[in-house]
């Protein structure tokens, strides 16, 4: 039998941060990754837990200051049912419809990828892409992380041991385009072997011959001990049309700068190769030749 | 232990146990409930599908204390009662379209094949092959049986009045 926890439901987000605030009480959202661990199946199952899954108010996809803010309770089949996503937010209604199938989507929260902060997570290099903040919270208060200085580490988070992340901030951009690609072993049930996002605005003005990228973001998961940006390659592509030239100098530079490792799931040199290749096809299909 | 209030297949019921206890094992350990099968245990097989809400999900990955208040519905459920008493029950359109086409093997799949697919008739879906087969892509058959699992489910799609 799995083991089984102890458990408290709160029913206010106050009465969660409290059954936090020991620093040793583990939250559950959806349950996708932790009820494996009672298993025995993939890590150490925790002390003590405390069910988030009836707080509404980490629920709901809101417009919110100059942006879209997401609870982190929001499922992904919430997600890729939602208007609002569709419209502002398609690379993360992508990704969502990507992760495990139509059981895992039900239930797996937007909150709970951030926060479980695997490697794989597929919404993570979205969420890069899109400059996201993440608005963590405890009984000391709120504050607010850009998701670029959020995943520390393998498995490591900027979350202290009694914060919550209580909602995903996704500001506007005008004219911003974002790709979504995910490379695994099948469609459904499958965890990455590569998953990239890349955003940029087109930055020619009205008239112009030439569409120049600005504000170039590449993000990939599965590639690295944390989801990553890839800096050198943005930098590389930035200013640039998205031309021949411009494909190879970006797949050249983001094979050069990833340094993603063998495992279970595939190779160093695979993940390398396919990255680059991921890549300089999101730019020759933007560029349309 | 804490006493949670759930209605299965129309019965509410309460079960006094461990909040973390997965629904999975309240359904068949405590309720004796063995429709639902465990495949893998880690929410990749969907052979412990169940209905929570209408939704389904992997009944493996849902700890009871998530499920206190809801409407749970399992394979055992999808029979309707005889109008006379001690006859078969009735088979769901669904069941009965499994049997004409086939759509069972071994058989471990099978409930939650059943359940994934029963969200997607309820949801409105058809007899449309790709539809289907993404309704049920977290449902693993080892048989590799799907050609007519899926032809079952297109079955009861048409036959829907």
């Amino acid at each position: 039998m799995p083991v089984e926890p102890p458990v408290v439901s709160p029913h206010t987000l106050a009465e969660a941060l409290d059954a936090v605030a020991d620093g040793r009480t583990r939250p559950i959202a959806g349950g996708t990754d932790l009820m494996v661990a009672l298993t025995g199946e993939l890590g150490e199952p925790p002390e003590r837990v405390v069910d988030l899954w009836g707080l509404d108010e980490l629920r709901g996809i809101t417009v919110g200051g100059d942006g879209i803010v997401l609870g982190a309770l929001t499922t992904y089949t919430e997600i890729r049912r939602s208007a609002l996503c569709r419209e502002h937010l398609p690379g993360l209604v992508e990704a969502a419809a990507t992760i495990g199938a139509a059981q895992i989507q039900n239930r797996g929260t937007l909150g709970g990828n951030i926060a479980n902060a695997s490697p794989a997570g597929d919404t993570l290099p979205v969420l890069l892409a899109l400059d996201a903040s993440f608005v963590l919270v405890s009984v000391r208060g709120e504050r607010t992380v850009p998701s670029s200085a959020f995943w520390t580490a393998y498995r490591q988070t900027a979350l202290a041991p009694d914060e919550l992340v209580a909602r995903i901030e996704v500001p506007f951009a005008r004219g911003r385009e974002i790709r979504f690609r995910k490379v695994g072993t099948r469609r459904a049930q499958s965890i990455s072997k590569v998953v990239m996002a890349v955003a940029w605005r087109d930055g020619a003005g009205a008239g112009a011959q030439t569409h120049e990228w600005r504000d170039v973001r590449v993000a990939a998961g599965s590639v690295a001990a944390t989801p990553v940006r890839a800096a050198a390659t943005e930098a590389a592509m930035e200013g640039r049309a998205p031309n021949p030239e411009t494909a190879d100098l970006a797949a050249e530079t983001l094979a050069g700068e990833l340094h993603p490792i063998d495992d279970v799931r595939s190779t160093a040199e695979y993940r390398r190769v396919v990255a680059a290749r991921v890549l300089h096809r999101i730019i020759r299909e933007a560029g349309g030749w | 232990m804490t006493a949670y209030r759930l209605t299965v297949n129309a019965t509410p019921l309460e079960v006094d146990v461990p909040g973390m206890r997965r629904l999975l094992d309240v359904l068949r350990e405590e309720l004796a409930l063995t429709g639902t099968k465990e495949g893998c245990g880690e929410g990749e097989c969907g052979a412990c599908t169940v209905l929570v809400d209408g939704a389904p999900v992997d009944s493996c990955l849902v700890p009871v204390c998530q499920v206190e208040g809801a409407d749970i519905r399992t394979v055992e459920g999808l029979a309707g009662v005889p109008a006379t008493p001690g006859d078969p029950p009735v088979l769901d359109g669904l069941q009965a379209a499994f049997l004409r086409a086939g759509g069972a093997q071994c058989g471990i799949c099978t409930p939650g094949m059943l359940m994934a697919a029963r969200a997607y008739l309820d949801a409105g879906g058809g007899p449309d092959e790709d539809a289907i087969r993404d309704a049920i892509a977290g449902n693993l058959c080892r048989c590799t049986g799907y050609t007519k699992i899926v032809e079952a489910i297109a079955i009861a799609a048409g036959s829907r009045g």
